[in-house]
């Protein structure tokens, strides 16, 4: 049995904010209350913290099978449980592609020897991503997939993407797209504009990304399946999300920290600038904090992309896209949306906990008898985040060095505390 | 080691440690690059071309795409003023054996040049490379980002012939999207307040080029873009390379060629630069080429003056008020 003793309790699903204690016993959540007392419990002390329900990442890439040099689903996952996750989504471009059940079932396996948090992988769309056939999307689903995508690229065509939302309708899935439009993007490497042209560096339009969503959102109307935007980063890409939920659409995005956080003039000729999405304009960051404020917006997803150095530390052009984002996500955003006052923090909350779940069609809350997934943070610890001393196997980040306040304190999984930060008073 | 410096009355302008590109410097640290050119310039004319500034030092030059002038300008620079030079050419280079460049570069440093000259086909591979060695880089090209030294000698030439540098008429003929060249010479122009109008297909002249400097407009229309203009520049048209989109070289010609009756509509005076390799015909008319107006060759020699004067800036270590090596007895 854990005690958590003091924290302040913010939970979205009822809207609590309350100084309750919480009782785990085993995997549930016995009791809430205030002054709880359990003679018997391991007292964790949350005085002073914020206590949310466990927080889940839409979008990350463990790595796990094929790419084990820059990343593993057991330190992908302790970096997660270090971000205050206690459950995130694994995209399927690992080598060989989660394109059927049995590489399914080896990621839950795996996950299940060596994760620290909850390990839900996403399923390919088509074979080997390849956008031609689909991809045995029921039995992936059957072996543990939470929803599909050929992420990293967008679902092909059109016609394959209103086979798959047709599909997936009858199953219950969500139809993740990384929204791009090949033609234009080809060969870029960060966002076209002012900035691109002064560093000589290929641009992508970012009508590549909009162009994309208005098809998918068509094709959600079409087919009335649940479509759901990856990685969102324009200001045309949020307006057609806007759209369609103004229709009615079973229509959902998720943003990321960086691009809630950077922009394209910020990006330098370090690698760790190359994401793509590309760092968008001024505007376009602007229109997401909007996005994040009024509810347009469902999710942060981290989009965590691990890279081993020798392949990002080479010259711009050459560079593979994506930087880590497990372990400086919740203080971006407490840095970027909730200190600047740009939004409450019950909807960061709800940004990393009931939003992505009703994207996954699941619940999320604080309460007695519910399982035992909880993110404990602060709002104000002073802390200044090292790539070198992540738990993830990379470190590419354009985030090295940053001082924040706010941070992850501790993360329980399934009634177990599975990481707690070190500090000066809780050593 | 030195005691206590008498402070100089004047503030001394610092050598760079660097040329990664135009944008960074200054105008003063421009006009230093070109003033310190001048007794280099005069120096090519002299019977024995060898100084003996840059004697046991040793330059690398590292071409990891194909170039020829820009590789034999450093090349010569460097031996002029004494100085060693350690070829690498992308050709024969290990990066065919799949090496990446900072090993390549870091392998080269290994043996001790005493700086590094790099053309590279990407944005920025110069700036790459400073930041993981600890001698100096000069930029020879990097991507479509920048080519200072082009710019440098292209400034120097344009002193020599209209008497000044500041606030000219400048017109840029071609591709300036995709062109190295133009953004070192915009930068560099601008800081000297020219007005700047840039002159191609739309395609390769984006409204985004406007953001790279003030006083820059852009003209579709290479009549209306010549007028009032004092320098034309003329990019070469990289029939080897490709051009986002490539159109039709007839329309080209048709369109934006460089001839005798479009260049009357620019000042009396104006005069015609061109980076090179030029292909007579198309983005030039022979006759212009040829003309009293051109200063192509006179760009080239310049070339060895902006060279010698950069290597002697970055490789000799000597302070920047320090005679002048041109001036001292030859080797």
């Amino acid at each position: 049995m854990i005690l958590i003793r003091g924290g302040r309790i913010l939970d979205p699903a009822s809207g609590t904010d309350a100084a309750q204690d919480l009782l785990l016993d085993g995997p549930r959540i016995a009791r809430t209350g205030p002054a709880l007392s359990a003679p018997d419990a391991e007292i964790l002390d949350a005085t002073g913290l914020i206590v949310a329900p466990g927080f889940i990442d839409l979008h990350c890439h463990l790595r796990e099978p094929g790419q084990e040099i820059s990343e593993t689903i057991e330190t992908g996952t302790r970096a997660a449980a270090r971000g205050g996750f206690t459950a995130v989504c694994c995209m399927p471009n690992t080598q060989p592609v989660n394109d059927n059940a049995s590489v399914t079932r080896s990621i839950v396996e795996r996950a299940a020897a060596a994760a620290s948090v909850r390990v839900w992988p996403i399923g390919a769309v088509s074979v080997g991503s390849k956008g031609e056939a689909l991809a045995e999307i029921a039995a992936m689903q059957d072996a543990g997939i939470v929803a599909v995508s050929d992420d990293g690229k967008p679902v092909a065509t059109a016609k394959l993407m209103r086979q798959t939302m047709d599909y997936c309708r009858s199953l219950g899935l969500a139809v993740i797209d990384h929204c791009e439009d090949p033609s234009l993007a080809a060969g870029g490497v960060m966002r076209e504009g002012p900035r691109s042209v002064r560093l000589g560096l290929k641009g992508i339009p970012a009508e590549s990304e909009s162009i994309c969503v208005g098809r998918d959102v068509e094709i959600a109307a079409l087919t009335g399946a649940h479509l759901h935007i990856a990685h969102l980063s324009s200001r045309v890409s949020l307006a057609h999300v806007r759209a369609a939920k103004k229709q009615g659409l079973a229509v959902t995005c998720e943003v990321t920290p960086h691009h809630f956080t950077l922009i394209d003039e910020d990006v330098i000729y370090d690698t760790r600038y190359k994401m793509n999405p590309p760092l968008a304009s001024r505007e376009d960051r602007e229109a997401l904090l909007a996005g994040l404020a009024d509810g347009t917006v469902d999710a942060i997803g981290t989009d965590h992309a691990p890279h081993h150095p020798a392949s990002k530390d080479v010259e711009f052009d050459r560079a593979p896209f994506g930087i880590t984002g497990f372990e400086t996500a919740l203080a971006l955003a407490l840095s970027e949306l909730v200190h600047t006052k740009k939004i409450p923090l019950m909807r960061l909350i709800e940004l990393f906990t009931t939003g992505p779940a009703k994207v996954l069609g699941i619940e999320r809350k604080i309460a007695a008898g519910e399982t035992a997934d909880l993110t404990i943070f602060s709002t104000n610890h002073k802390w200044t985040f090292r790539a070198k001393d992540s738990a993830s196997k990379s470190q590419n980040t354009p985030f090295d060095n940053r001082e924040f306040q706010g941070a992850p304190m501790a993360t329980i999984v399934n009634g177990k505390l599975v990481w707690r930060r070190e500090t000066a008073t809780s050593a | 080691m030195t005691s206590a410096v008498p402070i100089p009355q004047k503030p001394v302008p610092q050598h760079l440690r660097h040329l990664l590109g135009i944008e960074p410097l200054t105008a003063e640290q421009i006009i230093l690059i070109l003033d310190q050119a001048k007794p280099f310039q005069e120096f090519q004319r002299h019977p024995l071309k060898k100084l003996a500034t840059l004697r046991g030092k040793t330059v690398a030059l590292a071409f990891f795409e194909p170039s020829t002038r820009t590789r034999i300008s450093f090349a010569t620079s460097a031996a002029r003023l004494g100085a060693d030079v350690m070829n690498l050419q992308a050709e024969s280079s290990s990066l065919k054996k799949g090496e990446s460049l900072i090993d390549t570069v870091w392998t080269l440093e290994a043996m001790k040049p005493d700086g590094i000259v790099i053309r590279h086909a990407a944005s920025g591979a110069a700036d790459f490379i400073a930041r993981r060695v600890d001698i100096p880089v000069l930029n020879a090209g990097d991507g479509t980002h920048e080519h200072p030294t082009q710019a440098l000698l292209d400034a120097l030439t344009i002193r020599d012939r209209k008497g000044r540098l500041d606030a000219l008429n400048v017109t840029i003929l071609g591709d300036i999207l995709h062109s190295r060249v133009a953004r070192s010479n915009i930068h560099l122009l601008s800081k000297f307040g020219a007005r700047i109008t840039l002159c191609g297909p739309a395609m390769w002249v984006p409204r985004e080029l406007e953001c790279l400097a003030p006083n820059i407009q852009r003209e579709p229309r290479i009549e209306k873009a010549l007028a009032e203009s004092d320098v034309v520049i003329v990019l070469r048209v990289q029939s080897e390379r490709i051009h986002e989109p490539p159109i039709s070289l007839d329309d080209y010609i048709l369109r934006y060629q460089l001839t005798t009756e479009r260049l009357r509509l620019a000042k009396p005076d104006a005069i015609v630069l061109h980076p090179g390799p030029m292909i007579r015909g198309l983005e030039i008319d022979p006759a212009v080429a040829d003309g009293p107006q051109s200063c192509i060759l006179e760009q080239v020699t310049n070339g060895l003056a902006i060279r010698m004067a950069l290597l002697f800036q970055l490789v000799s270590g000597a302070s920047p008020d320090a005679p002048h090596p041109a001036k001292e007895n030859l080797a």
